[in-house]
Parts: C-alpha cells; sequence; structure tokens
C-alpha cells in the first residue's frame, strides 16, 4: 500500500506537467473542433468542420502525401540509418572522427540547418545546381523548391537528412550491445561477415529497430519546420502535409475550429498507425524472442 | 581472433563512409562557402565555385547588422538547458518508480505517457497558447521552456526507465535493511549509479531542446530579447536587403557552442545508449 504512494508521488509531478500542458490543450482541440472559433467568436456547430474534411478530395489527396512522406522518408532513415551505423561500427582508423562527424544535423536547430538547404537548393547560387550545371546534366539553373515534384523529394532529402544521425546513432549503440561472443562462435563456425551481419546483427538489433521506426515515423508525420521553412507547403499544395495543413488553416488563416478538426484527424490517424504497428511488434517480438 | 578487413573492403568502407559524410555534411559546407562571399558576389550567375574575393568581414559585420545576436545564441542554450534541468528533475522519480516499483495503473499510465510522443507542439499550437496566456506565461522564457518540457518527459522516462532497470537491485536492498528511507536510497544509491544514463537522457533531451525552439518561440513571444538563435537569425532579413552571408556566418558561430560541449559528451552517449538504455 505504501509503495502504491511512493510510487504515484514520484510520478505525480511529471503527470501534473503533462495533464496542463498536452492534455488539457488536446481537450480544448477536441471541442473546439466542434465549432466555428475564430479570433474573438466561437459558436457550436457540431459535426459541420469533420463533414467538410469527410466531402474535401484536397484533404484527401493530404492524408495520402502525408503516409506516403511518412513512409518513404523513415524508410530511407531506417536504411540509411541502419548503412551508417554499420560503418562507424567497422573497426577502421578514424572511426572516432566519423561518429562525431555525422551528428550535426541532429544537434543543431533545425530551421538552422533548413536555412542551408534552402541556399543548397537555390538554382542560381547553390551548389548542386551549379555542380549539375559544370557537368552537363542541366543547362541552366534549376530551382528544386520550385516545381511540385521536385520541391516534394527535395523536401523528402532534407527530412532524411535531419533524421538519419540519431538513427544512426541509436542503431550503433545497439550494434556495440551485442554480444561478440555471438560473432566469435559464429566465425568459428566459418560463417561469413555478410551472413554474420544477417543472422546475427540484425536480429539482435531488431528490437531497437522496431522502437526507433515508431518512434521516427510519428515525428516524420508531425514534421513541421523543415517543411514551412523550406516551402510552407507549396509549390501548389506538393508539400502540404496534414501538420502543415493545419498550421496553415489554424494560424495562417485564424480558422480555429476548423485547424482543431484537423489536428484530431491527426491524433486519430496516429493512434491508428501505432496501434497496427504496436500489434505488429508484438508479433516480431514473439519470433525473435526477445520478450 | 576474428577475421580482419582486407585491404579492398577497408577501401569500400572508406569510400562509402566519405559518400554517408558528404552527404551529412553538404549544408554546413554551403553555408561557410555562402558566408565567405561578399554580399555583391553572393547573387553572381552562373555559378561560380570559387571567387578570389573570400573574406572572413560577415563574421565582424554580423554583430553590427543584428546587435542582439550575441544574447540570441545565449538564450537559445539557456532555454534548451532549463527545459534539460526541469525535465530531469521530473523524470528520474517517475522513471525510478516504473523501473523498480509495482502499483496499479503501472502499465497504463506508462503507455499514456508514451502516448504524448504522437503530439508535437504544432498540434496543439491554439490551445496551448490559451494555456499559456492564461498562466500568464506568454513573452516570457517560459513561454519556450515549459512546452519543451511537456513534450520531451516521455522520452526521458522511457529512456531513464531502461537504465535503471539495468542496475543491481541488491544495492537498494541492502541500504533498506541497513534502515535507509526510500528517498535516500533513490538519492544516495540508485541516482550516483545512474550517472551515465543521466548523461545519455540529459543530452537527448538537451539536443530535443535546442533542435525545436523555432515554433514555439515565433508564436508564444514577441520580444526580441528573449528570442533564441533559429528565430534571431531572420532577423537577417532586412525592409532592404537579405545579408545572407552574414545569416550564414551568424547560423555557423550560433552553433559553434553547443557543437563543441557535443564533442566532448558524444564519447558518454554512445556508451550509455549501448549500456542498455534503448534496449527493449
Amino acid at each position: 500500500m505504501s509503495q502504491t504512494w511512493f510510487a504515484w508521488a514520484l510520478i505525480l509531478p511529471a503527470i501534473l506537467f503533462i495533464a496542463i500542458i498536452v492534455a488539457w490543450p488536446l481537450v480544448e482541440t477536441v471541442r473546439l473542433s466542434f465549432t466555428n472559433a475564430k479570433i474573438n467568436s466561437e459558436s457550436y456547430v457540431g459535426f459541420e468542420n469533420y463533414a467538410k474534411l469527410m466531402e474535401s478530395r484536397k484533404f484527401q489527396q493530404t492524408i495520402i502525401r502525408t503516409f506516403y512522406w511518412m513512409i518513404l522518408s523513415v524508410s530511407i532513415k531506417l536504411l540509411l540509418g541502419l548503412i551508417g551505423a554499420a560503418l562507424l561500427n567497422a573497426t577502421v582508423p578514424g572511426k572516432a572522427l566519423f561518429r562525431v562527424l555525422v551528428m550535426p544535423p541532429w544537434v543543431i536547430p533545425i530551421a538552422i540547418g533548413m536555412i542551408g538547404w534552402l541556399w543548397l537548393y537555390n538554382g542560381h547560387f547553390g551548389i548542386l545546381s551549379g555542380a549539375a550545371q559544370f557537368i552537363g546534366i542541366l543547362d541552366g539553373p534549376f530551382e528544386f523548391l520550385a516545381y511540385k515534384s521536385s520541391a516534394f523529394y527535395s523536401a523528402i532529402v532534407a527530412d532524411v537528412w535531419v533524421g538519419t544521425p540519431m538513427v544512426t546513432l541509436f542503431l550503433l549503440a545497439a550494434m556495440q550491445g551485442v554480444s561478440k561472443d555471438l560473432y566469435e562462435a559464429a566465425w568459428v563456425d566459418g560463417a561469413s561477415r555478410w551472413y554474420r551481419f544477417r543472422r546475427i546483427t540484425i536480429p539482435q538489433i531488431m528490437p531497437v529497430m522496431v522502437s526507433m521506426a515508431l518512434l521516427s515515423a510519428i515525428w516524420t508525420f508531425n514534421s513541421f519546420e523543415i517543411i514551412w521553412i523550406l516551402t510552407e507547403g507549396g509549390p501548389r499544395g506538393a508539400t502540404t502535409t496534414l501538420i502543415v495543413d493545419t498550421y496553415k488553416v489554424a494560424i495562417g488563416n485564424f480558422k480555429f475550429g476548423q485547424g482543431a478538426a484537423r489536428a484530431v484527424v491527426i491524433v486519430i490517424l496516429l493512434a491508428a498507425f501505432s496501434g497496427v504497428y504496436l500489434f505488429f511488434l508484438e508479433k516480431v517480438n514473439r519470433r525473435y524472442g526477445t520478450k | 581472433m576474428i577475421d580482419r578487413y582486407k585491404p579492398w573492403q577497408i577501401v569500400l568502407i572508406y569510400i562509402a563512409v566519405i559518400i554517408f559524410l558528404t552527404f551529412i555534411l553538404l549544408p554546413f559546407f554551403e553555408m561557410f562557402m555562402a558566408s565567405l562571399r561578399p554580399l555583391e558576389h553572393l547573387f553572381r550567375s552562373p555559378y561560380q565555385f570559387w571567387s578570389d574575393d573570400f573574406s572572413f568581414r560577415a563574421y565582424v559585420d554580423m554583430w553590427k547588422t543584428v546587435p542582439l545576436l550575441g544574447r540570441y545564441i545565449l538564450n537559445s542554450i539557456f532555454i534548451a538547458s532549463a527545459v534539460t534541468l526541469i525535465t530531469l528533475a521530473l523524470v528520474i522519480p517517475a522513471a525510478y518508480a516504473y523501473a523498480r516499483l509495482d502499483f496499479p495503473f503501472k502499465n497504463v499510465s506508462l503507455s499514456l505517457f508514451l502516448g504524448v510522443n504522437m503530439f508535437t507542439g504544432a498540434v496543439l499550437l491554439i490551445p496551448l497558447y490559451r494555456v499559456l496566456r492564461t498562466l500568464g506565461l506568454l513573452n516570457t522564457y517560459w513561454a519556450m521552456i515549459v512546452p519543451g518540457v511537456a513534450f520531451l518527459i516521455p522520452t526521458g522516462i522511457w529512456l531513464l526507465r531502461g537504465y535503471i532497470q539495468k542496475i543491481p537491485v541488491e544495492l537498494e536492498e541492502a541500504a533498506y535493511v541497513d534502515g535507509a528511507s526510500r528517498l535516500y536510497t533513490l538519492r544516495r544509491v540508485v541516482l550516483p549509479m545512474a550517472v551515465p544514463g543521466l548523461i545519455v537522457v540529459g543530452t537527448a533531451v538537451f539536443i530535443g531542446a535546442y533542435a525545436q525552439q523555432f515554433l514555439f518561440a515565433v508564436t508564444f513571444n514577441q520580444i526580441r530579447e528573449y528570442q533564441p538563435l533559429p528565430a534571431g537569425l531572420f532577423e537577417f532579413i532586412g525592409y532592404q536587403s537579405v545579408t545572407w552571408n552574414e545569416m550564414m556566418a551568424a547560423a555557423l558561430t550560433g552553433v559553434m557552442p553547443v557543437m563543441v560541449i557535443f564533442l566532448f559528451l558524444q564519447k558518454y552517449l554512445v556508451a550509455g545508449l549501448t549500456a542498455g538504455a534503448v534496449k527493449e
């Protein structure tokens, strides 16, 4: 009994903090989503905001675009992170230096990294367009952020750039946690390096990979600053994900009610996604016997 | 001993590392190059990689163009440090409870905590604005610190709980036997043992708080003197002209202090993560 009290006393400060700063605003968001709240007015409109969203073809496209954005970006982050971690884990001279040099995109403010990318993507002054012209791939300046599909994939590259270092670091830590005995035993049995990577490293770091993937997916889904600074969701909505759309409606156009309805849709979609994901995670854990 | 790399494998590894690092470091290289070009040559087209008028003038002039630049750099570090200290103060007891104690609704409340990860400030911006207004925190440092803390608590608990679980429980039991109180045990037995884990959590929280100041700063704070670096940098975009070279110089200079601190901490970070904080 006293242990229960003690435990709750330890958790209470954190719970109170979350209750005021996250839970209460969440409740407010749900309430606002049933109103047509603007800056100084507010009245109850029932499900009107949601009904509008259901009918809107544009909104459906935004949902699809957001999932495409998330799945593509997270897949590349995990793949690059896995390759990066394997490279940094290799015992070659200079690996301590490599490890340091991989981290900056994670450590610096996202907004500052995006200033660098803005310049890179500039057709006239950026090195990417400049180098492409020099090699002869392009015969004139190319503005990466000015066209619908190039803007989308350019934003993905920038998002991958921000997210990859952290995935790399966590997977590297997981790889270093794998017992050396396993590798030596496999080596004695004549297993090749590639075989050891596939049959020892991958299964051993699987638990970290799957939880990293979920976290990364949620963050990527909600990735706001990157898109906002690079393109503000343009050109012509090509990089407008749900979070950007929500911001534009709520903050840009002061339609708090409609913005709140979008926020609620985000939460429902992410909760559903996490639920499905965790269901499969359970299966993976059982298969690899890690729980 | 396990087989060594053959020479061609080492060459391959280095080539791959160089490609990987080129991708990671390219924006920094581009920012550095832009910071060296005089403003009138910055917009030269067609693209020129090398100019013979490179100079470090922007690194001197930037302090004059944006007089508060030094303040912005310190604000960023101050805000992230405050977020880290408050988050740790809230996370340490909670993580201990989840790692060691049994109580009703333990798993439910832990999943609810982790569920907070599904929200970012951007989703809850308007109600959050109203809450901060009600609490009288708008246009203060707290407006940027408080939301930062809230969204970093879950990750903090998750990381530190894993770490505390790895500490042998026998030490605590020995302390109880000697008549120590629970709180005393937490403070004098568990905490010292958890130092490597605290470094991991502290660094991760600091980076999270440092990297994501932009949105809260531009939404919840109007006072220039309190602005962190990412928001303050946009002052280089003036009414007449944008001094891009100085903006790049300021961006690179501004992140230097934190990069240097991180350089010293990263060794402990990887070691601490390896020690088991992320297992599970």
